[in-house]
């Protein structure tokens, strides 16, 4: 992965979020306590909060140059973005919550098959269930396979597992271990727990109030 | 009831059915922007929309004549060119109808789409949805049902609207009286009785319009 943040400032409540930085380990997390500014930074990669100043690049593609005055609009971003609240659609069947980012994208439909994604996941059984009946780690499950489904460029995960208890925690962890695995897409990886950043990633930005005060690698 | 109350009851019915049908498109965009963006002069367009509400119906009515009357821009230009009047028709009592039952849809709806959760249309947007798509398959259904509790309460207002579309249409039996103009009109004759039955059939209507609306207003939709 190689993605560019460069001169991004976005004033938020307390300070302003304020980050240069360019990414390439292929799972890197962004770690930090609460209120440091980490949701804002994926809002603003996936083009859900318009920054004050920003130049952000995927690879090849620009998608935010402030200077020039230019931004991919967020749907044709190709960004799988799992929030940390999962934002699943209540009134939609999981099948059709995970076929929801199928179309429209414009991404090709065959980087992901849906058999591959729900059976690494092990959801396939879940397809007619509504959101509502399902487990957290269900949820979870589905929210990360919907995110792939959309054939996105790059993963933003939110604090995946920030609700679920020690027990699911370690349930969950081999999924997110395998997406990583078998589909080699890059990913940001927001938490607040080292034993995560331990499990999963190769590096760390390690963020308080609105900055990037260091990067560690992680072994 | 008589073969004329009967008559009556259904033109009053179907009028301010037809009525908040017509709203719908634009009242349902009105909602949708002040509940989700922001601009210039948004106050002075939500004071105008709940105008009706609080301007005396006949002076909202007296604004309708004005403009759609035989020598108003809008009944002038039908008239000039279509050979349609508007004024003291039955399109008269629609459009009354109409502008007097628009606030109640837009209030109601308004708030039916502040209660969807924004996160769930922005992540619809990452996995690729247009913003019509994200209307259409998120955010209508969840607010689908304080949307028909508007559209019910809508229909209540048009049912009982007397104000503006005695002004706007008079009263001609059988051509633009209401449920409420017809009440009027009777009491005024002293024909009582038939006022009386009027009067009950039109609280039964309205009782069952905003019962209704209520009930689908307070129903919990999937998730918010």
């Amino acid at each position: 992965m190689n993605l560019l943040l460069k001169k991004i400032i976005l004033p938020l409540t307390d300070f302003p979020l304020e980050v240069d930085v360019e990414i390439q380990h292929q799972v890197t997390a962004i770690f930090g306590p609460s209120g440091a500014g980490k949701t804002s930074l994926l809002d603003l990669i996936a083009g859900l909060r318009r920054p004050k100043s920003a130049f952000i690049q995927l690879g090849e593609r620009v998608l935010t140059d402030t200077a020039a005055r230019a931004s991919v609009p967020t749907r044709h971003r190709q960004i799988g973005y799992v929030p940390q609240d999962l934002s699943l659609f209540p009134h939609l069947s999981v099948q059709k919550n995970l076929l929801y980012g199928r179309k429209g994208n414009g991404a090709p439909d065959s980087l992901v098959s849906y058999e591959h994604v729900t059976q690494v996941l092990e959801i396939g059984p879940l397809a007619d269930r509504r959101v509502a009946n399902l487990s957290g780690g269900e949820k979870q499950r589905v929210a990360l396979a919907r995110a792939l489904l959309a054939s996105p460029a790059i993963l933003l995960l939110d604090e995946p597992l920030a609700s679920l208890d020690a027990a699911l925690k370690s349930k969950i962890i081999p999924y997110l271990a395998r997406i990583r695995d078998e589909f080699h897409l890059p990913m940001l990886y927001v938490t607040h727990d080292w034993n995560e950043v331990q499990a999963l990633c190769t590096e760390a930005l390690i963020m308080e109030r609105g900055k990037i005060l260091r990067r560690e690698g992680v072994t | 009831m008589t073969a004329a109350e009967w008559q009556l009851l259904w033109f009053t019915a179907w009028v301010s059915a037809l009525s908040t049908i017509l709203i719908l498109p634009v009242g349902l965009s009105t909602a949708w922007l002040l509940a989700r963006r922001d601009w210039p002069g948004k106050s002075i367009i939500e004071t105008l929309v709940s105008l009706p509400l609080v301007m005396p119906p006949v002076a909202t009515g007296l604004i309708l004549l004005k403009v759609l009357g035989e020598r108003g821009v809008v009944g002038g230009f039908f008239y000039r060119h279509f050979n349609v009047d508007i004024a003291f028709t039955w399109r008269g009592v629609l459009i009354a109808l109409a502008v007097m039952s628009f606030p109640l849809l837009v209030r109601s709806t308004r708030v039916a789409f502040e209660q969807v959760n924004p996160r769930l249309e922005q992540i619809a947007r990452t996995l690729g949805a247009s913003n019509a798509r994200v209307f259409w398959t998120i955010t209508l259904p969840l607010a689908s049902n304080g949307v028909i509790g508007g559209m019910l309460l809508a229909f209540a207002r048009a049912l009982g609207e007397f104000g503006a579309t005695i002004m706007v249409a008079g009263y001609i039996s059988g051509r633009t009286a209401t449920l409420s103009t017809e009440i009027y009109h009777s009491f005024n004759n002293g024909e009582d009785s038939h006022a009386y039955r009027l009067l009950g059939l039109s609280v039964a209507l309205a009782f069952l319009a905003v019962w209704s609306s209520e009930l689908f207003m307070r129903r919990k939709n999937p998730a918010k």
